[in-house]
């Protein structure tokens, strides 16, 4: 390592070259746009699937007047159970997409850099390595989160709009679909749901492909999964237990979490699910997650201060 | 003060010593070329000077320590690496976008006005680009950028004469402007001849000539020797010899001219022949030797 020279006045510095001074969290900001023109599908996939889902159960409200009609002798439980089905799957939809869309991303994430030497042009401006790497990890984490809970709050709303335009149209009343399925309530189980269970209960894994993709020369997925594998297999064979595989899977699907955080089903239409940011928050499993999550992407920050194109 | 300062800078990459000892003063507004052969240790080095690389020794650009302060000193310098390094996905407007985003040195109306005078659209993305035209970007951006040193690693690598012409033209037309300082490596040498003031070859990771460029021009004369006087231009010890056509052409270090003249015709050697010259000689260091 090089050695440091105190001889160097500091007067030259404050001199002819005194930098400008600019906000800390600038380069943060941009950074994390950039990385939404480069990554369009944190978007364009849960857009893409919104639109598909809700075309399908556009047609699917032809049914929609005839069966009200045969629910009506029933009570408010029965009538939320006949109808909320569509309204979970919309919501799982995007959970799934959550945690695909993170999953490729991070893999790329310091990858894609490296192999079409742009990380070269994104070193010659005057941003961190550590402000770089920060503004990738939001994306899963934070970013992602917000924006499928957003997609999948708006699915939910024209879903309803749609069914109570048809519901009046055929003379039935609407009252009973907005009281089963609240849509404000809803929206906040759902951005709670995803931004818990989704982004930051499977952190670690995100942080882990993170290093990966800021390591490997190629076939990350490969790398990343291979050492799980492993891991496992070796655990399987030599213990004849799964802890390990369990434990990654938990976090990847969130499983785990839902144990530790909401008793009951997760679902956002479910009355029963009630949100215990206490019980999250007190979690060991989760400020271990994230601690495992910060080693990760630090490492993946010092990778990346050294790592050239390929 | 110089803009940058090494001392005893080495680099290896596990057995592969790509830096081997190199002590290297730049000053304020000089234009520096670094000429070597392929693998002689010159990436390496622009490498180390913007902060890409870890080395051992004593370096600093700008005051900064470039691998400690990566970040900080790109707030003055400027790096083209080559061609091919802005983001295929990148759209013309975005890379705008995001250069003001982050540099607070960075004038977004200079860039605009360069970007301008091509026909790249402002929409386009850089795949969609020709080479020229992304080297063009590419400098519009640097050339916006107020920064003290710039630094170019065969930045007209690839590209057809005319665009190199164009890129050297602009670059000492627009932005040169005896403040600051600008460091290159290139294989053409030939189009850098009249833009450089210093010159620096290297090899097998040492410097192994360095001179400013009036020097180079009072030091170093090229003779095509009369057939007849080939004997007598050997006596005043030529640093290298070739042929031509059937003529010899003796390259002379610091011989009086008037001297030479009686031999042959006189004339500048190019930085080409000079450099086959020196890094052609086995003992690699002959410069300092003939005099």
């Amino acid at each position: 390592m090089n050695t440091r020279s105190n001889t160097m006045p500091e007067t030259f510095v404050r001199g002819g070259i005194a930098p400008l001074v600019m906000s800390a969290t600038r380069p943060l900001y941009w950074s994390v746009r950039r990385e939404l023109w480069e990554n369009r599908s944190i978007y364009l996939a849960p857009l893409g699937i919104a639109a598909a889902f809700l075309v399908g159960f556009l047609i699917s409200l032809i049914h929609l007047p005839a069966k009200i009609r045969a629910l009506s002798a029933l009570g408010p439980a029965d009538y939320r159970h006949a109808i909320a089905t569509p309204y979970d799957i919309a919501a799982g939809l995007m959970m799934i997409t959550t945690v695909l869309v993170s999953v490729f991303y991070c893999l790329d994430a310091l990858y894609g850099e490296r192999r079409d030497r742009s990380i070269l042009f994104w070193k010659s401006l005057p941003v961190s390595d550590r402000t770089t790497v920060l503004a990738k990890a939001i994306i899963p984490i934070l970013i992602l989160p917000l924006i499928t809970s957003v997609i999948g709050a708006a699915m939910h709303l024209i879903m309803l709009i749609a069914s109570s335009v048809v519901l009046l149209g055929s003379g039935l009343g609407v009252a009973p679909l907005w009281a089963q399925l609240p849509w404000f309530q809803m929206s906040l189980l759902l951005l709670y749901h995803i931004i818990t269970v989704h982004a930051l209960w499977p952190a670690p894994v995100y942080g882990w492909l993170m290093l990966v993709s800021a390591w490997a020369r190629r076939a990350t997925f490969l790398w990343a999964s291979l050492p799980v594998i492993a891991v496992a297999g070796v655990e399987a064979l030599a213990f004849h237990s799964v802890h390990f595989a369990e434990l990654v899977g938990g976090r990847l699907i969130g499983a785990s979490a839902a144990d530790e955080r909401t008793p009951g089903y997760m679902f956002p239409t479910n009355p029963m699910t009630h949100i215990t940011p206490g019980t999250f928050l007190g979690s060991p499993g989760l400020w271990i997650g994230l601690a495992v999550t910060a080693a990760f992407v630090a490492a993946a920050t010092r990778l990346r201060r050294s790592g050239g194109p390929m | 003060m110089p803009v940058i300062e090494a001392r005893g800078l080495r680099k290896a990459f596990g057995k592969t010593i790509a830096i081997d000892g190199i002590d290297l003063c730049v000053q304020e507004g000089r234009i520096l070329g670094l000429i070597g052969p392929n693998g002689a240790g010159k990436t390496t080095v622009l490498n180390a000077i913007v902060g890409l690389i870890p080395y051992e020794g004593q370096l600093k650009v700008l005051g900064h320590d470039p691998w400690t302060e990566r970040d900080r000193l790109m707030r003055n310098v400027t790096f083209i690496a080559d061609v091919a390094v802005l983001p295929p996905w990148m759209r013309v407007c975005q890379a705008l976008d995001y250069v003001a985003g982050v540099h607070p040195r960075f004038d977004r109306g200079k860039a605009q006005g360069f970007l301008a005078k091509t026909e790249i659209g402002s929409a386009s993305r850089v795949r969609e680009l020709s080479k020229g035209m992304v080297t063009q970007l590419q400098l519009a951006l640097v050339m916006a950028i107020d920064a003290r040193l710039l630094v170019l690693d065969e930045p007209t690598l690839g590209l057809d004469i005319l665009y190199r012409k164009q890129f050297y033209d602009t670059l000492l037309t627009d932005y040169y402007d005896r403040t600051r300082t600008i460091l290159v490596t290139t294989h053409q040498v030939e189009e850098l001849q009249h833009v450089l003031t210093d010159l620096m070859f290297i090899n097998h990771g040492r410097i192994v000539f360095d001179c400013s460029m009036e020097a180079f021009e009072s030091r170093y004369l090229e003779v095509t020797v009369h057939p007849d006087c080939i004997s007598a231009a050997r006596e005043l010890r030529p640093m290298h010899e070739r042929q031509l056509l059937g003529r010899n052409i003796l390259l002379f270090d610091s011989v009086d001219r008037e001297k030479l003249a009686a031999v042959g015709d006189v004339r500048t050697p190019s930085i080409a022949d000079l450099f086959i010259a020196v890094l052609g000689n086995p003992a690699g260091r002959s410069q300092g030797a003939t005099r």
